[in-house]
Order: C-alpha cells, then structure tokens, then sequence
C-alpha cells in the first residue's frame, strides 16, 4: 500500500537514507527500528513530504507522494506524529485538535470527531481549554495521536511516541495504538528506539541502521533473532 | 579555525604579516585611485566629487557592514550617528577655525564614538525589530535636536563649515579633487584596520555573537561587551563618514541627515553583501551614482514632467526589490556563488561529481 | 475645557490612528516575521484610490470601502508576489525589498495623480462637539476614529479568536511546520494575513488624511509613529498595538503640546528606549514562542 523505492536522502553532505525500500502493508502496525541516527525520522520525514529525496519514489495507493507539499499528502490520509508530539503550545487542546479537522471542510463532522478523540483519551477532556504547553508529556502524545484521528488519517507515522515517557505511559500509549488500529483499520508506520515496546504491538518490522535496510521481517521473527537485536537494538 | 594549540608568538607574527599585506595593498590601491581621480579631473570633476562622496559613504557602509553583517544588529539609525560627526565637526571649527583636519576629524570620531557607547549599551539588549524600531527612532528624533536647539546648532539652516582648500603645496589641485583625495586617506584606514579586525579574535567573536548567542556566551563570550564593541566601531566610522561629509558639503543641517540617509547606507551594505568589506564599496557606488545613472535615463526618453520627476525614486526602489529577488546575497555574494559555480564545473569535468545536492 | 482634557482627547484619537497602523505591522509580524516598511506608503496609496472613487461617484463611504478593498488586494499581492521570496532569507532582505516598496509606491502614486498636496474630506464634522453648550475637544469625526478603529480590531479578535480560519491562521503564524502537517495551507493564510493587515493599515489612512492632508509622503511619520507603538507594545501582541498606539498619541500629543512640537519625535525616541531598556521585547511579552 505504501511503497518506498530506493529512496536517498542527503543533508548538506550526511547521507540519511540510502536506497531504501520498504513496502508496507495496508491495516496492521510495521515498526521501524534502529539504533540513532539510523534515519528513521528522516525516512517519515520523507513520507510526510518534509524532506525531500534525492532519488527514489514514495507511492501510497499508487499515488506518487515524492514531490508533493506536505499539506498535500495529509489530504491523500496520511498524518504525521512528529517527534514530541509537536503541539502548538499557544493553542488549546481543543483548537490544537479542531486544528487538525480544519482541511476537510465539514463542520458537521467535527464535532463528532471531537468526542470520539475525547472519549478514547479523557486526560485530553478534562484539559480541552487549557494552553497545549502546560500538558506533560503522555498529554502531549495523546494529544498529537489525537489529532491524526481528527484528520480521519489511514496511515499515521508515529515518530517515537515513547520518546520521554515513563513505562506506564509507554504501555498505555502502546496498547491504544494497537486497538485503535485493530477497531479502525488503520495502518501504521511506528518509530521507535524503544524496540521491545514496538515489537510487542507489530505485525511486521524493519531494521534500519546507518540509511540503509538492514532486514525486513514479521515482527515475531525479528524479536527471536538475537544476533540482530544484540547489535542494532541494544538486548 | 584557527587550531588551539598554536603559540602566541606564531599568532602574532601570522597577524603582523596580514596586517603588513593590507596595509601595502591598501596604500597601493588608494595611490591607484588618487592617480585615476586626478586624471578623471580633468574631463569630469563632477564625477570626482561624487566619488569623495563615495569614499565618505563606503566609510560609514564598512562600519555599519560589520556592525549589521558581521555582529546581526541591525541599525537603522547610522545616519543619525554621521550627524553626530558632522556636528561635532561644525561646532570644532566655529570655536577653533584653524584647526587641522586630521586632528578635527579624529575629535569628531572621538564624539561620535561616545555617543555611540551611549547608544550602543542601550542598544545591546535589543534584538531583532526591537533594535531596528529603536535605532528608527534616533534617526527621525535626533536631527529634531538640533532643530530645538537652534541657539547652539543652527536651527534648521544648520552650522557651516569652512570650506576645505588645498594647501598652498597642492595649489594646483581642485577642490572636488582634493576632496576626494583627503577623503581616500581615512577611507584606506578604515578599510585595513577593518580588514585587520574581521580576522582577530574579534571579528569571531562578533559573528559567534550573531550565530548562537547562548552558545557563545558559555564559550566564554562576554556577548554585551562584544555587542557594544561593534556598535562602537561602527559608530567611529560613521562619525568619520559625518565629519568628511561636513567638510565637503561646507554645512552640517538637520536636512542633510534624514530618514533616507540611514536607509541607503543599510541598502548599500545588503547590495554589496552584508558582511563584505570589498561590498561596501560597491554599495557605496551604486546609492550614490544610481539617482544619476536613472536620470540620464529619464532624460533619454521623452517623459511627461509628472514621471520623470519621480522616475528616479521609483527605479530606486524597483532596484532594491529586484536586489532581493535576484540577489538575496548582494553583489559580492552574486560574485561569490558565481566563483563557486565556475569552479564547480571544472571540478565536476575531473571527478565524477557525485553532488550531495543543495539541502535548502 | 482644560488644556490637559484637550491634548489628551486630540492625544486618544490620534492614538487610535496609530494604533490602527501598529496593528497592521503586528499582524503581518505574527504571520510572517516580517516588518512592513512599506505600510505607511501603503496606506497612502489606497487612500489616494478612495479621493479617486470618491471624485468619480460623489459618495465618501463607497470611497471608504473601496480604499479597504484596495488595501486588502495591496497586501495580499504584495505577499504573493514578492514579499513571499524573502520571507525565509536573512530578515535584512525582507526589510530592503519593503523599503523599496515604499519608494516605489510613493514614486508612482504622484505619477498617476500629482504630487501636489491635496485636501481629504472627513465624513463628519471636524469641529468640536457642542455637549449641551460646552465645547468637547472631540469632534465628531474624532469620535468616528476611535470607534471604526475600536470596531476593527474587535472584528478581528472575534475572527482569530471565534472562527476556524482565525484558528488555521494563528496556526500558520506560530507554527507554520506543524500546521503544515495538519493539512493547513499555511501559504494562503499568509497572503490573507497581508490582506487583513494592509486593510487595517488602509483604515489608518483613510483617518489621518482629513486632518493631514494627502500627499506622496504624509504616512512617512505616521509609519514611524506606528512603527514605534508597534514595538513599545510588542511585535506579536495586538494588543500591545492597541495600548502602544494609544500611548504614543498621547505621548506625542502632551509633549507637543507642553514642549514645543519640534520636540515630538525625540519624546517619542526617549519613551521608546525607556520602555525597551526596562522590557526589551515591548510591554505584552508572550513566552518565548518556538517556531517549528
């Protein structure tokens, strides 16, 4: 469903990506694994339509998505999880996930949406007019996930969303990833360092490691190959 | 960068040498201009007073080049400054007519640098538009000063100043001639000793300054000192520029100093690159010859009295729009990237020029 | 009346003419991290398009909506065309390229229509309003000023406070990276935040002109004196336009009138370094805003 074909992303001389090509499934969860600096953020950069490649294609539903303005791309429903959460901090809760609702142009749906975003994370509900910075962490991640649900995405990139979490959140961040895409029929493309915590909730997984593919396998598979995880993924 | 462990004797020498280099190509390349200007004399002497009039306007551009190029601070307020020098010129000579010029324009320097300390330490907690908003209020309320207080500078009408006549060795000499001659000298000053400056310690410390204040500052960076340093040093230029401008327009008036004065000293720095000394020369050229160049053009086409009065604003200000479209470095930045390119093609033709490609 | 109640009536209705103007620059400075040099000479334009209206059809306020609509094509195209260029690069360019704008526009409009100073008429009456036999120092024209101004920036509070294109834009100010990636077409709310502003700008001129009189430069001190109210309030609080507007008029008003008026601008220099040496970044600081 989501094709990446030899994708290279370059930054002022540092090769982030190197004929990197991925294809992932539609429904489901692929993590995306590495140690730092393996280009994880960047190849979800390159999704969303903030960096672009040097050579190579992105295509989603065999819509070539290289090349397009990120506005764009949220609009083909595909939304990007920035690392932190990326919130705008001025705005409320509410507005930051009215916010998100804004492209479709149906005021009928929003409200709608709104609940539903509120019922799944009800920190965010008792929050709603409160200024986005004055949440903590965990507020900020449910937040960011729940404006991907208000832009009714397929597909969300989720760029460490454990980045900073204590393990409860983590787990509990985890858990409403995986249900809200077994209840949805979501797909999703999720970053993590914290491999244990991604491989628990993937279906499938790729191991990235200095822009380049290292493997590509079921999840299941890729937590039994302990020569793999000792190198790349620290246990 | 300069490595850490180099001795102090070996950085010394490495700068005498440096400054041994420009001060000789300094005095060579003024002995140049003098030379031209005098042979220029001869066909077009309005043309060579233009030119001391660029030599006074790349003084002040140098200084504000480095102030706003180098150190970030943007001023729009440098003309003020030069009316600073050019006042304490006028009120010098009204009390000691017969002073010398060199010892006036270093006094009126020495003014001008006190003022700008003042204008400098209030200064050096403003950033951004806060600095520009302040600095746009000197230049609009200080001339107003001067008008207030008529009784010691002149009022509107302003202080005249003695003309400046070629001594009896130089008689021979005309007077745009010997203005542009005398401008040249603290012109080729100005520029060495900036020159020198840009590679010290200081110079790094004023970009550091503008790059990562926080970084700098836990470098060990006194940032406010650093900052009221280059305002300072800009300032002395500008006083220099003031004081020349005095002695060769023989009046030092609140009208000679307005809004537009500041404004075309910042235009000339970004058209000739900011932070680029060689592109205060260039801007420097370019505002004081472009209201003539777009002239002649008006007069070469046959325009209704209505336009063509106002044709010179108007090409000014496309030129200056244009400017940033086309060259958001300026001039010497144009010059730059246009060195790069040429030498990336003969490169590429050896190598297989695998370029990382432009990250913006 | 007193002579205080006097200059600080006059002061209030010019402060409001300020105000209008320092809002313009803020508004333009939230979206765009720009300073709008060109605002003034703006302003004087769509001015100089509404005496051209009003000439053609007899009908001041017909003049009026047309100076407004200019203004927010002005701005609108002004962004689209050229201010988006420099938006990204070294902020000095962006200053250059709308230093330029002024001289151009302050070039062209006397080429269209003369340079000669010419006389604006005030939809209501300039002299002093007769409250049951005592005279207040502020006419009814006055009056107009401060509400229309007053008006306007309420319209504008609702519209970014109350309304989802309010909310994209104050989006597309603060975090223009992010709203990106919500979807947000953070270039158009730019062109439309240049619009509203200039609009704004445009009422400022359409204000002053009466008691100014129009011709190719009468913005120049009114763009300082808004520039200067813009920075004393701070760049990114609306607010901050309002109350910096405001205190300049008054500022400016008592100072001319217990000084000397050649006195005004070095007042208003003073105030504003005092202001800015005590709170450097003007009297409505926000938190430090990250911009993504």
């Amino acid at each position: 469903m989501l094709e990446i074909e030899g994708v290279t992303v370059a930054y002022g001389g540092v090769t982030a990506l190197d004929g990197v090509s991925i294809s992932v499934p539609a429904h489901g969860i692929t993590a995306v694994l590495g140690p730092n600096g393996a280009g994880k953020s960047t190849l979800l950069s390159s999704i969303a339509g903030l960096v672009r490649p040097l050579r190579g294609r992105i295509s989603y539903r065999d819509r070539v998505l290289t090349g397009m303005a990120p506005e764009d791309i949220v609009r083909l429903g595909i939304s990007l999880v920035p690392e932190g959460g990326g919130v705008i901090g001025e705005l409320t809760v509410e507005e930051n996930l009215r916010l998100a609702h804004m492209w479709r142009r149906d005021p009928s749906d929003r409200g709608k949406a709104l609940d539903e975003v509120m019922a799944l994370f009800p920190p965010l509900a008792s929050r709603r007019s409160m200024p986005a910075h004055s949440l903590s962490g965990g507020e900020r991640q449910m937040l960011a996930i729940g404006r991907a649900l208000m832009s009714r995405a397929d597909l969300l990139l989720l760029d460490e969303p454990s980045l900073g979490l204590a393990p409860k959140l983590v787990t509990l961040i985890m858990r409403t990833v995986r249900e809200l895409c077994a209840k949805r029929g979501l797909s999703v493309l999720l970053v993590e360092q914290n491999a244990r915590s991604a491989l628990a909730i993937a279906d499938d997984a790729v191991l990235l490691s200095s822009g380049r593919v290292i493997a590509s396998r079921r999840a299941g598979e890729l937590a039994q190959e302990e020569e793999l995880r000792r190198a790349y993924l620290g246990y | 960068m300069t490595s850490p462990v180099s001795t102090l004797g070996g950085r010394v020498s490495w700068l005498r040498l440096t400054l041994l280099r420009n001060a000789v190509l300094g005095i060579v390349l003024a002995l140049v201009a003098a030379l031209g200007l005098w042979a220029l004399d001869s066909i077009n002497p309005f043309a060579v007073y233009q030119l001391s009039t660029v030599t006074y306007i790349a003084i002040a551009a140098a200084g504000l080049t480095i102030l706003t190029g180098l150190n970030g601070q943007l001023s729009l307020g440098h003309g003020a400054l030069m009316a600073v020098g050019a006042y304490a010129t006028a009120l010098l000579l009204k009390r000691y007519a017969d002073l010398n010029p060199a010892v006036v324009i270093a006094a009126s320097m020495v003014f001008t640098v006190g003022a700008s300390l003042i204008v400098g330490v209030a200064a050096a907690r403003l950033r951004g538009p806060y600095l520009a908003g302040a600095t746009l209020a000197l230049a609009v309320g200080l001339p107003g000063v001067a008008v207030r207080f008529s009784d010691v500078f002149g009022g509107d009408a302003g202080t005249p100043v003695p003309a400046l006549t070629p001594p009896d060795a130089f008689s021979s000499v005309t007077q745009e001639l010997w203005f542009a001659w005398v401008g040249l000298v603290p012109a080729v000053i100005t520029f060495v000793v900036l020159a020198n400056l840009v590679r010290t310690r200081y110079g790094r410390d004023f970009r550091a300054v503008r790059e990562d204040e926080i970084a700098s500052s836990l470098y060990g960076i006194r940032v406010a000192r650093t900052q009221i340093l280059a305002f300072v040093l800009s300032g002395a230029c500008a006083g220099v520029a003031g004081s020349l401008m005095a002695y060769t327009s023989n009046l030092a008036a609140p009208g000679s100093f307005p809004l537009t004065l500041s404004l075309s000293l910042l235009a000339a720095i970004v058209i000739g690159g900011l932070g680029s000394l060689p592109g205060a020369i260039w801007g420097a050229f370019i505002i004081v010859f472009a209201p003539d160049w777009i002239s002649s053009l008006n007069d070469s086409l046959n325009l209704p009295a209505r336009v063509s009065d106002e044709l010179p604003l108007a090409l000014f200000g496309a030129v200056f729009v244009i400017a940033m479209l086309v060259f958001p470095h300026g001039i010497q930045g144009g010059l730059t990237r246009l060195w790069r390119w040429r030498a990336r093609l003969r490169a590429s033709g050896s190598s297989r020029g695998a370029a990382a490609g432009d990250p913006t | 009346m007193s002579y205080f109640i006097v200059l600080t009536l006059t002061g209030i209705s010019a402060g409001m003419i300020y105000a209008a103007l320092a809002l313009a620059l803020v508004l333009i400075w939230r979206a765009t991290r720009v300073v709008n040099f060109a605002q003034g000479a703006m302003a004087m334009t769509t001015t100089y398009v509404a005496l051209a209206v009003i000439e053609a059809t007899g009908s001041y306020w017909i003049g009026f909506v047309a100076a407004l609509a200019a203004g927010f094509a002005l701005g609108a195209v002004s962004e689209r065309l050229l201010v988006r260029w420099v938006e990204k690069g070294p902020p000095l360019n962006a200053v250059i390229l709308t230093l330029g704008l002024l001289l151009v526009l302050e070039a062209i409009v006397p080429m269209v229509w003369g340079a000669q100073i010419r006389s604006f008429p005030a939809p209501f009456s300039i002299s002093a309003t007769d409250v049951g036999g005592t005279f207040v120092a502020l006419s009814p024209f006055n009056l107009f000023t401060i509400a229309a101004v007053l008006l306007v920036m309420l319209a504008l509070l609702v519209f970014f406070r109350f309304t989802g294109l309010g909310l994209s834009m104050r989006a597309a100010a603060f975090a223009p990276s992010t709203a990106r990636l919500l979807g947000i077409r953070v270039g158009r709310l730019l062109t439309l935040g240049w619009g509203l502003a200039t609009t704004a700008g445009a009422l400022a001129g359409l204000l002053v002109a009466p008691a100014l009189l129009l011709y190719p430069n009468n913005m120049d001190a009114v763009l300082v004196y808004g520039f200067t109210a813009a920075v004393l309030g701070g760049l990114d609080s609306p607010v901050g336009a309002l109350v910096g507007g405001l205190s300049m008029g008054l500022a400016l008003s008592y100072i001319g009138g217990y000084m000397g008026g050649d006195l005004e601008t070095v007042g208003a220099l003073a105030i504003l370094i005092g202001v800015l040496m005590i709170r450097p970044h003007g009297l409505f600081v926000r938190m430090a805003e990250r911009r993504v």
